[in-house]
């Protein structure tokens, strides 16, 4: 959301504040009702059917440009002009991951807390479907698969709920410590408990489900499952930011006393981002175990935990299309990297291109899309023929 | 020109050059086999994985680098001990890199793994690199899954009856890691151990890397002869100081890594009582069989920046290597079908290693030597394992037949059990 849009819904002329259930629900009731919005927004548009469609179409109109539906149509495509590594190993899998890096960059880049222990949710997610579904352990309990999915999402959910309610009263790098902390406390509590979490070892053979005859597995099905996911988290993510829920969570990220003062429950808000980013990193994990076919305490480590802190910040926090960069970055240079130095040294130049990227772009990524962008468009505006242009910034 | 068009202009040059280069490289070449090589250069047993590569090299420079007259092309890649990063790491060399066969991995959870990952691949044939779980062959074996090396229990067989016989322990008490190698080791020296009258009294599992082994020091029984200690690297080093420490004075019985050079070296003062401290494994430095000595000897000449002698990973890379080539040069290099026929010739395969010869079971799992060593005094008063037992033809199920090794099942912190 540009800073325009920002100031406009903060506008209490412009802004309604709608709440979701919740204690911040009661508490929005309790106010007197919002003027009436002077432009009809798509998000509100439930009064008039007919208007309220009219709406969407200018809405997406305004919205959708040729670049989004050029992306849409690659990532579409893709499979079909990719080899079935490059369709599962690399794109699959970077879906996957920008999945639950995208719930990272939600709760970071628009909440204004860094959690490491967004791996430690799609881990706890793994291991629940692990634990419930079939695996080469005895101690899977061998359900079927749905059920044993939607058992996975809601304790993971849970658990990030509860792993938000810890730690949102905490500020900046209390709040990275304490999440830190949990997510390095469950890596051992998997590594050391035999009777739930197997141990060291983990669970081996976790099996991906077949749907109406089609296995998941195979790298085709598998990448349009994950794209589908990380669609609907991308867009998921897109429309929370500009309902009242995320604009709100905003106003808190940027100023947490006057929002309180505002008579926001700050508290709530931020465990509600926490369990909203629970249900992402969730499905990501589901994904990941699916993807991996195991899970092992290897899996929550505290390598893996900073990794999607990495591609978070390697994509960029300002935009949720970020993550996804930052994810199809990360998993090219961990599987290519070898092949361009060293093999004893390839993680050097890992290394080496993360700090290039940080250390020119704090914006990561799409910083350097956005200073591209800049660029051709002076150097358009100054030629003859596209002097009368006038684009939008955003 | 402005500065744009120029710079595209150069990096298409640049495109063409290197392209042509690419195909006048492939055209040149004579059609190579491709082999992926997967160990850990990362994580904990980088230093392992390195000497592992080392040991596989070493069985392709023995052949020039040519074999049936195909050139030998090694594809590295590397994980970090993770199961997850060693599929990826091996999914990669198969689909992208296109490898014609697969060596690795190193170790046990990424054996699994990738035999798993094997069956989804049925026209590439897998080769183990020194990943040493029972499962991997045991449990739901893989057609295309070989492993050319014993494992963890097979490493201990001859270890039991040596303990209760020559050095009459009738009774021990054991501290070992508590993951899936030491329970493999355990069943191998325990199975024997226990046939031929011990008794196991207590058991003590740790978690891998503990610092602190006080707690698990006192609970120790006094009644007992000797410990069984399988422990690893650094785990055994810390366990020894604070044992000596709390006044500790039972004998030890050590597994096949657990007294290695570092061990072997510790300066406490209970260093003498080290001496006759009986161990096992698939290898042993000092064996003075002739194949062995100039296996070392290779070692030593082809890397100036190895260890002063080839590490057990490197050896069995070596022979999980030197069977892949082995088993091309028998079918003259040919590759077609879908493999076939290098594959029936790697499962008839009698494998000449520096250890004496390895056979294959019906799981496609080695048949192999085991070593019984000893702590000895050299001449110039350090310390080394001196081999007083060699025990040929070690088969997986520990002597056992299938029905019997089905009832006992896999090692596990209860398995077996004989109080």
């Amino acid at each position: 959301m540009s800073a325009a849009d920002w100031r406009k819904a903060m506008n209490p002329g412009a802004g309604r504040y709608a709440w979701a259930g919740g204690a911040a629900g009661r508490r929005a009731g309790a106010r007197p009702s919002a003027h009436p919005s002077p432009r009809p927004s798509p998000l509100r548009a439930e009064g008039e059917a007919a208007a309220g469609a009219a709406a969407w179409t200018r809405w997406i109109g305004r919205r959708v440009r040729a670049r989004h539906l050029l992306v849409l149509l690659a990532v579409l495509a893709y499979p079909w002009v990719a080899t079935p590594f490059f369709t599962f190993q690399i794109g699959a899998q970077a879906l996957a991951l920008g999945l639950i890096a995208l719930s990272l960059t939600f709760l970071a880049g628009y909440g204004g807390m860094v959690s490491l222990a967004q791996m430690t949710v799609a881990g706890i997610a793994g291991y629940m479907y692990a634990i419930f579904a079939t695996s080469g352990t005895d101690i899977s309990l061998r359900w079927p698969w749905g059920l044993a999915v939607v058992l996975a999402l809601v304790i993971a959910t849970i658990c990030a709920t509860l792993i938000g309610w810890f730690s949102v009263r905490t500020e900046g790098i209390y709040t990275i410590m304490i999440t830190l902390a949990i997510g390095v406390a469950f890596y051992y509590l998997a590594q050391q408990n035999y009777s739930l979490f197997n141990g060291f070892q983990g669970f081996q053979s976790v099996m991906t489900p077949a749907v109406a005859g089609v296995e998941l597995r195979a790298p085709i099905p598998f990448y349009y499952l994950a794209l589908f996911w990380a669609l609907a988290g991308y867009f998921f993510v897109s429309y929370l930011l500009r309902a009242p829920f995320g604009v709100a969570l905003q106003g808190i990220r940027d100023n947490p006393r006057r929002m309180s003062a505002l008579g926001f429950n700050v508290t709530a808000h931020r465990v509600a981002a926490y369990a909203v980013a629970g249900v992402l990193a969730a499905i990501g994990g589901i994904l990941m175990v699916w993807y991996n076919g195991l899970v092992s305490p290897g899996s929550v480590g505290t390598g893996w935990l900073i990794n999607i802190l990495i591609i978070a910040v390697l994509g960029g926090m300002r935009h949720p299309i970020g993550a996804f960069v930052g994810a199809v970055v990360f998993v090219l240079l961990q599987n290519f990297a070898v092949d361009l130095v060293g093999r004893e040294r390839f993680n050097l130049l890992i290394g080496g291109v993360f700090l290039v990227i940080v250390l020119f772009s704090p914006d990561g990524m799409l910083g350097w899309w956005t200073q591209a962008r800049q660029y051709l468009m002076t150097q358009l505006n100054r030629g003859p023929a596209a002097a009368p242009t006038q684009r939008r910034g955003q | 020109m402005t500065s744009l068009t120029r710079r595209l202009l150069w990096t298409g040059v640049g495109a063409v050059t290197l392209a042509a280069a690419v195909a006048g490289g492939a055209i040149a070449q004579a059609p190579a086999v491709k082999i992926g090589l997967l160990a850990t250069l990362e994580g904990p047993f980088a230093a392992g994985g390195q000497d592992g590569m080392r040991g596989a090299e070493l069985a392709v420079k023995e052949r020039g680098g040519v074999v049936a007259g195909r050139k030998i092309e090694i594809i590295k890649a590397s994980s970090d001990a993770k199961p997850d990063v060693a599929v990826n790491a091996t999914r990669k060399l198969v689909e992208q890199d296109k490898v014609d066969i697969m060596v690795g991995p190193l170790s046990g959870s990424e054996g699994i793994a990738v035999k798993d990952y094997s069956k989804t691949q049925p026209s590439i044939t897998f080769i183990n690199g020194s990943s040493g779980a029972q499962a991997t062959t045991l449990q739901d074996p893989s057609p295309n899954f070989f492993r050319f090396n014993t494992e963890g229990a097979q490493w201990m067989v001859g270890l039991g009856e040596y303990a209760y016989k020559s050095k009459n322990y009738k009774k021990m008490a054991l501290i070992a890691e508590d993951y899936a190698f030491p329970y493999s080791q355990v069943q191998g020296f325990m199975t024997e151990y226990c046939k031929v009258g011990g008794h196991v009294t207590h058991k003590a599992w740790v978690p891998l890397g503990s610092k602190d082994y006080s707690s698990v020091i006192a609970k120790l029984p006094r009644d007992v002869d000797a410990l069984l200690v399988v422990l690893g690297g650094a785990d055994a080093v810390n366990f020894l100081t604070q044992y000596e420490q709390a006044g500790g004075n039972k004998p030890m019985v050590g597994g096949s890594i657990t007294v290695d050079q570092t061990v072997l070296n510790f300066k406490g003062k209970r260093r003498e009582s080290l001496l006759g401290t009986p161990s096992a494994g698939p290898m042993a430095d000092s064996y003075d069989g002739a194949d062995w000595k100039k296996f070392v000897a290779s070692y030593k000449e082809s890397f100036k920046d190895g260890f002063p002698s080839p590490s057990l990973f490197a050896y069995v890379y070596y022979i999980n290597m030197k069977a892949a080539l082995d088993g091309l040069d028998a079918v003259k290099g040919d590759l077609s079908g879908g493999q076939a026929k290098y594959r029936e010739a790697l499962k008839n395969l009698k494998l000449k290693t520096p250890t004496g010869e390895i056979v294959l079971d019906e799981n496609r799992q080695a048949i192999g030597t085991t070593f019984v060593t000893e702590v000895a005094k050299a001449a110039d008063g350090g310390f080394y394992n001196k081999v007083v037992k060699v025990v040929p033809g070690v088969n997986q199920r520990l002597g056992m037949s299938k029905a019997e090794f089905e009832k006992v099942g896999l090692g596990s912190r209860d398995v077996p059990n004989c109080p």
